[in-house]
């Protein structure tokens, strides 16, 4: 009997009952900050589609237990995720008492553990999948439209997130903008002064403990501290050097931000440059100097493309980092999505502060599956031969 | 003493080892040949149960291996794994005295029996037993691969390609230490080998296998005499068959009375060592004497010549 | 280790006790960050007693996700547990990507604010690095070790605890180890849900614009994590001396 069930699951199909009986799905409030009242699956909905969408995770959950072909199993957790998205909708539809507009739905934690445990099916399928690289981005690209276009259809249009969107659209997108250039901008010099640091630090060997050891001990700083630290030398160098202020350099705000973020990100960079220089085979070297190349000509042609997948590793590990820190930012008038979330716990505003947080994580997701993919992808057999 | 009765192993449908059959008497070796992935090391690890067949039974002194309980089985039979595999955080000591220390031997006991064969095996107890084994040369490390297989005095002792990593001197003086072991213990052995010299060299017994398949079991002479297919024609090498025959048997049995000139021969060394001498040195006998040095007789190279011959 | 070695270490060690012994003793190397008549020290709570908090939470965090993450591991990596393992890495990968103050926030909602959500971000931070570690660890200890230890006769739990445990052990303290250093900075971002870490002196020193609060809490967290990497790091040298030379 047990043969026959999948042990991953009994977990999932545990946790979808729960979540779909014994916890709230949404919570009704009556403003955005008062607490609210937690209403389950069947008491959100209107009757009939209530006890449809029970009875559909009730199914869901029982389908995962049994052993099906991956791509089944796929589609039933894709359609339990977007039964439990549209039901979000429809529940807050309901849920808003009629020409009361202070009245908030917000998800419950039993929606946010339906969303849990269906990702974790969805995530276990595709995992085992193995999917190739490519196939990974397809799929990135294919749940994104989805998304996106669950968004613009204004199905969760009464979500409390929702409408915390829509009174300040015009400042997500601002500090959407300015937490991405945030996170990839001090990405970018990073890799500007990392990489010749890494390169000259993998020919001299004291100034590589040097380099490693004083960035090692930097990383221990911790960030919310390393932006205020900051604020003062750049303070200094926005009043003393000409033209520093013009360009946007000031004690507080994105400047000590940005400085803070490429210094963190220096470590990655610069160790992977190093490690990647030392994975070079030396015979690969050794038959270079043989062909009479110079030093400038096997950097180029030999070492670098060999150190490619380490550095793209470099790039993963930094931009989420910088994805994550740039929050912090806010702390310090820096901007980013850093602010809704602080904004939020100061008003204790919780819509608010998912409307902050989600996009970073997603942010990061997205990241994370795409770096992932290149890294793959410059790890694929061939590449080598491709990239040289 | 171990009687491997139509033993069949499949991997994905496909039979790796192929209904193969033979015993090996009690206290002598056998040495298993074959191309590479021809089924040996399966074979091999079927005896102690770390592969378990799919068809057929083996036993040991008449009890199905299967109804042991495999730990129990292991730790009776010594087992020197392909490529040492000794545990990198253990002392070379401690390494050896892994299955006494499973079977709670007393720690005296246990000291004195990893002094015993780090002596053995030419190690100094004192520079070697707590090293580490990557503090060792690849041979080194072999050596004790095979002195932990040996530790608790087991019966039977499988060994897979124990020498491989050896030089050619350090490679026939092993053998000679593992032919004293096995006369003092009368142990069983079940060797799998590569190199077709050590296994003349070594078998009591041989088996040739190919693509899963037993092509032919039998001493070594049997081998020479009818190979049972062109494949074990081949392996035992047409060139040197009749220097591999010669090599088979002591110059015992065939000193005939009389006197000769030049370096004297001991008389337990092999009849091929005699015509080589005999050849390089361009004469037509050659004294024998015995292992303390009297005189016994000589040798001809008529007679060596004939032994040389294919046997009837 | 050297005495070279060791000396800037331990000069660290008596520089943080004196400093939480007596801090007005270091007053003068704070003035000149400060304003005339601004505190050079932090005045608006005990920076001794901040600092076991602190340590304490990153230490009781530590410790329930070691236990929790290696239990875990060990889990996955059992044959019993082989359908998690896929799911498990995807959700290490995953969850390592997931943004501090994300993790923070929207702990509040369901804790509160105070030491519950950090405790929550601390302890989920941890894990990951740990069970990654151990994972690593026990899926890549040599199969020919396996087969030698299965073939001199260990029974199953004889090879984890003889063989499997004892090569892992390193690897899974190098994880302890990273997720500790995390741990002490993720630790002072809780503030800004307030807990009671060190991060109180920082964040205090962001409010009134007292550059010498930052860097003394900065300091302390540094030199606590920077001292907890070394006794560690010497503990997982002491674990591997059969690799060393
Ligand atoms: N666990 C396994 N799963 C699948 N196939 C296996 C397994 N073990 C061995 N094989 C296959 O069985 C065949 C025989 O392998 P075996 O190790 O017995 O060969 P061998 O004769 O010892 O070779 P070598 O001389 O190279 O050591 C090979 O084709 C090998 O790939
Ligand atoms: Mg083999």
């Amino acid at each position: 009997m047990l043969r026959g069930l999948e042990k991953t699951g009994v977990l999932m199909g545990a946790l979808i009952l729960v979540a779909t009986f014994a916890l709230p799905f949404i919570v009704v409030k009556p403003n955005r900050i008062l607490q609210g009242q937690g209403r389950s699956l069947i008491e959100g909905l209107p009757s009939v589609s209530g006890i449809a969408l029970v009875a559909a995770m009730v199914i869901v959950a029982v389908c995962l237990l049994i052993r099906l072909p991956p791509l089944a199993r796929l589609a039933i957790a894709t359609a339990g995720l977007l039964a439990a998205i549209l039901a979000l909708g429809g529940a807050a539809h309901a849920g808003l008492p009629p020409g009361n507009t202070y009245a908030r739905v917000s998800p419950g934690s039993g929606f946010w553990l339906l969303l849990f445990s269906l990702s974790l099916a969805f995530i276990d399928v595709v995992a085992r999948l193995r999917l190739s690289p490519a196939a990974r981005l397809l799929l990135l690209v294919i749940a994104a439209t989805v998304i996106g276009g669950i968004f613009a259809s204004g199905i969760l249009a009464d979500i409390s997130v929702m409408k915390e969107y829509v009174n300040r659209s015009d400042a997500f997108w601002a500090e959407m903008s300015r937490h991405a250039m945030l996170a990839l901008g001090s990405m970018l010099v990073a890799f500007l002064i990392g990489l010749p640091l890494g390169v000259i630090s993998h020919r001299i060997s004291w100034l590589r403990a040097a380099a490693l050891n004083t960035l090692n001990i930097l990383q221990t700083i911790p960030s919310i501290a390393l932006f205020g630290l900051l604020i003062l030398p750049l303070g200094w160098v926005a009043a003393h050097i000409p033209g520093a202020a013009a360009i946007g350099i000031s004690g507080i705000g994105t400047a000590p931000a940005f400085v803070a973020l490429v210094l963190y990100s220096l470590l990655p960079v610069v160790a992977n440059t190093v490690a990647g220089l030392e994975n070079v085979p030396r015979e690969a070297n050794d038959a270079a100097r043989g062909a009479g190349m110079t030093d400038f000509q096997r950097l180029v042609s030999i070492e670098f493309p060999l150190t490619f997948p380490s550095l793209l590793a470099a790039i993963r590990i930094v931009l989420i980092q910088n994805i994550g820190m740039a929050t912090i930012a806010a702390l310090i008038g820096g901007g980013g999505m850093g602010v809704f979330v602080f904004q939020g716990l100061g008003q204790s505003a919780m819509d608010l502060v998912l409307l902050g947080a989600l996009p970073t994580v997603a942010m990061s997701f997205v990241a994370a599956i795409v770096l992932d993919a290149l890294v793959d992808f410059s790890r694929a057999p061939g590449s080598e031969v491709r990239a040289t | 003493m171990i009687d491997i009765q139509s033993v069949t192993k499949r991997y994905g449908g496909k039979a790796v080892v192929d209904s193969v059959s033979f015993a090996i008497p009690e206290g002598t070796i056998a040495v298993l040949v074959g191309t590479s992935g021809s089924g040996k090391t399966t074979l091999l690890r079927m005896i102690n149960q770390l592969v378990s067949q799919d068809e057929g039974t083996i036993l040991i002194g008449g009890e199905d291996t299967r109804n042991i309980p495999g730990h129990e089985l292991r730790r009776r039979i010594g087992y020197a794994i392909q490529g040492h595999g000794l545990f990198p955080h253990r002392t070379v000591a401690e390494n050896i005295a892994t299955v006494p220390r499973l079977l709670k031997w007393e720690k005296s006991r246990i000291d004195a029996r990893v002094a015993e064969l780090l002596d053995l095996f030419q190690l100094d107890p004192a520079a070697f037993a707590n090293r580490y084994p990557h503090q060792l040369s690849g041979g080194q490390q072999q050596r004790v691969g095979v002195a932990r297989a040996l530790a608790a005095e087991p019966k039977i002792l499988l060994m897979d390609e124990p020498f491989g990593a050896l030089d050619p001197v350090l490679r026939s003086k092993a053998q000679d230490e593992l032919l004293a072991i096995q006369k003092r213990f009368g142990t069983t052995i079940v060797i799998v080998t590569h190199d077709i010299n050590e296994a003349f060299h070594l078998g009591d017994t041989i088996a040739v296998m190919d693509k899963g398949r037993l092509l032919q079991y039998g001493r070594p002479i049997d081998l020479l005499k009818a190979p049972a297919t062109s494949f074990v024609e081949g392996l035992v090498g047409t060139f040197d068959r009749p220097f591999r025959l010669l090599s088979l048997d002591t110059l015992a049995g065939i000193i005939e009375p009389g006197e000769a000139d030049g370096e004297p021969i001991e008389e337990n060394r092999t009849r091929q060592d005699a015509l080589a001498a005999l050849m390089w040195s361009g004469a037509d006998t050659l004294p024998v004497v015995s292992d303390d040095g009297k005189p016994l007789g000589r040798v001809r190279l008529q007679t060596l010549l004939r032994q040389a011959a294919r046997p009837q | 280790m050297s005495l070279v070695r060791l000396a800037p270490r331990i000069i660290l060690l008596f520089l943080l006790v004196g400093f939480l012994a007596s801090p007005e003793s270091f007053d003068f190397a704070f003035k000149p960050l400060v304003q005339a008549n601004a505190p050079a020290i932090y005045n608006q709570g005990d920076l001794a007693a901040l600092t076991l908090l602190h340590v304490r939470m990153v230490f009781f965090a530590t410790l329930l996700a070691t236990v929790i993450a290696v239990a875990l591991a060990i889990l996955v990596t059992r044959p019993f547990g082989a359908e998690f393992l896929p799911l498990a890495r995807a959700i290490v990968n995953i969850g390592q990507t997931f943004p501090p103050v994300a993790v923070l926030a929207l702990a509040v909602p369901a804790m509160g604010f105070g030491n519950g959500p950090t405790l929550v971000a601390l302890f989920l931070y941890a894990l990951l690095p740990i069970f990654e570690n151990t994972m690593t660890a026990l899926t890549t200890v040599p199969r020919n070790i396996i087969d030698a230890a299965k073939g001199n006769g260990m029974t199953r739990s004889q090879i984890f605890r003889q063989i499997e445990l004892p090569l892992s052990l390193p690897m899974i303290v190098g994880g302890i180890k990273i997720s500790t250093v995390i741990g002490f900075g993720t630790a002072t971002i809780g503030s800004t849900v307030a807990a009671k870490t060190l991060g109180e002196v920082i964040i205090a020193g962001l409010q009134s614009n007292n550059l010498a609060f930052i860097l003394q809490g900065a300091l302390l967290v540094a030199a606590l994590a920077i001292l907890v990497f070394d006794i560690l790091s010497m503990l997982e040298r002491s674990l591997t001396k059969w690799k060393a030379a």
